[in-house]
């Protein structure tokens, strides 16, 4: 974009898919980092409150939950395949992917919307006075991860969609193609690292209870 | 660039392997965790997550198609990940 106030200058082409590879693993690395020092101080509190957490999963639902694990584990094949298709030059295959599996992220999110809305019904929110009178210690900090940890991600979420929008338009003009596809590399890099927190967030708080 | 020469296309077939691979996964872990296992629950839950990860980094990340230093790299910080995990605990275990 900086391109129009140097119009005239000529740019060498800095496009570099392996340079490109390395930052978005640097930055993925952080991202775990992050997540893992949440599952760290779910373990610890876990550890400290083994019957409060036992107990506060039994309300969350496991069905919706394993509804999200199938759908995001689907979506996350469909974007892998979007890399393939525009290898292969199939350049409406690979868009078709990625808008496949930006549908699958928005019905995740509609998902999560209705699992968090029941638990607002039932009167379970942070900090709310059902959980601050009638819950112990160890549930209040179950659902305060809960919510903090399936609310982090959903962010992630979010932001996969919009990095997908980008990567939609970048092959729909050309601009991310079969010689420069570090774009939707990275995107679909970004969307499996949604998708592997998912796989460790499904467990812990939906099944072992 | 020289790297389009030797860039690896991973065929369409692969993915829907491992997909149905991970989607067993999932349904043998809700399995597995329906049982009363007691303590072994957890560890039953991770096992199966730690399976389903590594699946997801070696094919849909395509580590398993990247330079070595890469792959050296994700491990790296796996492993830094499982010292942090286990100087806690050694910490919370052993607290009087």
């Amino acid at each position: 974009m900086a391109e129009h106030q140097h119009a005239h200058v000529e740019h060498p082409d800095m496009y570099d898919p392996e340079s490109s590879k390395i930052g978005m693993w640097l930055f993925i690395f952080t991202e775990l980092l992050l997540f893992g020092g949440l599952f760290i101080v779910y373990s610890v509190y876990r550890y400290m409150n083994p019957d409060a957490f036992h107990l506060a999963a039994e309300e969350l639902n496991t069905f919706i939950g394993a509804f999200n694990t199938v759908i995001l584990l689907v979506s996350s094949m469909t974007i892998a395949m979007s890399t393939t298709a525009l290898q292969k030059g199939h350049k409406k295959v690979a868009i078709a992917l990625v808008v496949i599996t930006f549908i699958i992220g928005i019905g995740f999110l509609v998902n999560k919307y209705f699992e968090w809305g029941i638990k607002f019904s039932h009167g379970i929110w942070p900090g709310s006075e059902q959980m601050l009178n009638e819950m112990s210690q160890g549930e209040i900090l179950f659902f305060g991860l809960y919510f903090v940890m399936t609310g982090l991600h959903a962010l992630h979420i979010i932001v996969g969609l919009i990095i997908m929008g980008f990567a939609i338009r970048g092959v729909a003009n050309g601009k991310v193609n079969a010689k420069r596809p570090s774009l939707l590399d990275n995107c679909g890099l970004y969307w499996h690292l949604v998708d592997l927190i998912w796989i460790f967030l499904f467990p812990l708080f939906y099944l072992i209870h | 660039m020289s790297e389009d020469k030797h860039q690896h296309i991973v065929p369409y077939r692969l993915y829907v392997i491992v997909l149905v691979a991970l989607l067993a996964l999932t349904f043998a872990s809700i399995g597995i965790t329906s049982i009363e296992l007691g303590e072994f629950t957890v560890a039953a839950a991770l096992i199966f997550a730690v399976l389903k990860s590594i699946l997801v980094l070696t094919y849909f990340m395509h580590l398993k198609y990247d330079k070595p230093y890469i792959k050296l790299m994700v491990a790296f910080v796996f492993a830094i990940f499982v010292v942090v995990i286990v100087i806690t605990f050694l910490d919370y275990l052993y607290r009087v």
